[in-house]
């Protein structure tokens, strides 16, 4: 290693913090290269299989024709009939809505649940019952309630995420420790208090890994949903495309759905550092 | 003065505590009958399971005995009182906290005001000698200073009795004894009665003013010793080793 020095008696503080950044940086730098790499190779692979007529151009665009018709969709509203840009937010706002709303109602359903044996007694059957039904089964009866409007999506969406929210809330603060109530109850503290002031932390991080699931879910429903039931939106944009025969529009909306979810995911591990940044110490 | 014409803090009588797994009866706790008396370092010593941890557990109002009754200053103790405090043997710190959001915890959940807390939580973190370590968290922290947390926590919350279920139990050596001393200087300086629970004679002895010996489990009372000993002990000093090794010949401690 060319880093090492010979003898540490002339290293300083500022040449060791110095040695230490250069040190992380490399291993960083490294790792975040063969990502890139990772990803263009699987780009031109894919690009290449187009272009020799491996598979078909008619069932594959190519990543290139993605690109351009990315670029031409922001502003021209055919096939589907609207642009990407209005799609996109058409998607946005009902995934949003029913997330959103299954947060807002889940994760305290699942630490109420979790903490208080009467309540979940009473609670736990009509769970049970709602739980295994796939969300997309309420399609049908939603159409029915609702039309194919933003609530009706909303809907759907919001129970494809609120049974991972109410579960992992549920199971995150069953494991709160022991010793820890036992601590508050030294202290003093009702059963209440322990409740939010050691079983809601405690959980934090099995909610939080519920609530990527529940994106992840809300994410795939809605798409699901727009393809049975929708005037736009990207899931109702990749339905038109399969009916004008057009493979680009569906890769499109497809590669466009990922980026959201990587967006995303990436916003929520953001907050999660920041609620759970003792974790890294 | 003799121990009888002490003031008796805590009194338990006849406290036995079992437990049911698969259909067959655990006795832990056997018939305990025990005073404690006004600011005396009491020490419970026994074997691992004996059901020393579950003592401490009952009369901190965490679990409830099957049998016996308790008294605190004469009245009938029968769960958590703020009167009484405890150090825990596992790490039992909140991890999310801060140790100043730790320590001062117990008046925090009282509705104490902030600024009295604070004070009075300074002051223990001082006197356990994490000053400077306010704004760490758990993590950063060795098992020693965890420990001092711990201890730093139960004193802030001003208890008149203060137990201590082995709480250096998972310290190494030279740690451990480096508490010891720095316990027995902390009760020298803030007089608490205190209820410390060991499996090691020779902390018991070193810290002590009474021992109380339980037996393999159940634990029942089999002996009390009064170590009489000035501090600060010598642990090789010749009646320091001649307790010693008469508690040793005493016990169903595998050692």
């Amino acid at each position: 290693m060319g880093d090492i020095q010979e003898s540490a008696d002339r290293l300083g503080n500022a040449e060791r913090v110095a040695l230490d950044q250069g040190r992380k940086k490399k291993t960083t730098y490294f790792y975040m290269m063969l990502s890139i790499t990772g990803l263009l190779a699987f780009l031109v692979l894919w690009q290449f299989a187009v272009m020799t007529n491996l598979v078909s151009s008619r069932f594959l665009s190519t990543p290139l024709e993605v690109i351009n018709l990315f670029v031409v969709k922001l502003s021209d509203p055919f096939p589907d009939g609207e642009v990407l840009g209005i799609n996109i937010l058409s998607s946005l706002n009902v995934a949003l809505a029913g997330f959103g709303l299954a947060i807002v109602i889940g994760i305290p359903l699942g630490l109420f649940m979790g903490w208080y044996r009467g309540f979940d007694a009473f609670m736990r059957p009509i769970f049970e019952i709602v739980r295994p039904i796939p969300p997309v089964s309420w399609i049908p009866l939603t159409i029915v309630w609702l039309g194919i409007g933003l609530q009706a999506k909303a809907f759907i969406v919001f129970f494809s995420a609120f049974v991972p929210c109410l579960i992992n809330a549920y199971t995150g603060i069953r494991q709160t420790s022991q010793v820890l109530i036992n601590v508050a109850k030294t202290c003093g503290a009702s059963n209440f208090t322990i409740f939010y002031r050691i079983g809601i932390p405690s959980s934090f991080t099995m909610v939080f890994a519920g609530v990527r699931v529940a994106l992840g879910n809300s994410w795939a429903t809605l798409v699901a949903a727009e393809m049975l039931a929708a005037s736009s939106g990207l899931g109702y944009m990749i339905l038109m495309g399969r009916q004008f025969a057009r493979p680009d529009i569906i890769i499109l909306g497809i590669v466009v759905i990922g980026s959201i979810g990587v967006i995303f995911t990436f916003l929520l591990g953001r907050l999660e550092n920041r609620l759970l940044g003792w974790k890294r110490l | 003065m003799s121990m009888d014409e002490k003031k008796i803090r805590l009194r338990l009588e006849h406290i036995s505590q079992s437990y049911v797994v698969k259909n067959e009866v655990r006795c832990a706790v056997d018939d305990v009958t025990l005073d404690v008396y006004d600011n005396e370092f009491l020490v419970v010593l026994g074997p691992g399971h004996c059901g020393k941890s579950v003592l401490l557990n009952i009369i901190a109002g965490i679990e409830k005995p099957v049998a016996g009754q308790m008294f605190l200053d004469g009245g009938r103790l029968l769960k958590s009182d703020e009167r009484i405090g405890m150090v825990f043997q596992k790490l039992a710190l909140m991890p999310w906290k801060t140790v100043m959001a730790n320590v001062e915890f117990g008046p925090e959940v009282r509705g104490v005001a902030k600024g009295e807390r604070r004070a009075a939580a300074q002051k223990y973190i001082d006197l356990v000698g994490l000053t400077g370590f306010e704004k760490a968290y758990p993590n950063e922290l060795s098992g020693g200073m965890k420990q001092r947390v711990g201890i730093a926590r139960a004193y802030t919350n001003n208890p008149e009795i203060l137990l201590m279920d082995e709480p250096f139990g998972q310290l190494d050596a030279q740690t451990r004894y480096a508490m010891q001393e720095e316990i027995m200087k902390i009760w020298e300086m803030e007089k608490r009665t205190l209820v410390f629970v060991t499996n090691n004679i020779e902390e018991a002895v070193y810290l002590g003013d009474r021992i109380v010996l339980l037996t393999r489990c159940p634990g029942r009372v089999k002996q009390v010793y009064p170590i009489g000993l000035p501090r600060p002990r010598d642990t090789v000093d010749p009646q320091f080793l001649r307790i010693r090794k008469e508690i040793s010949q005493n016990t169903d401690l595998a050692l």
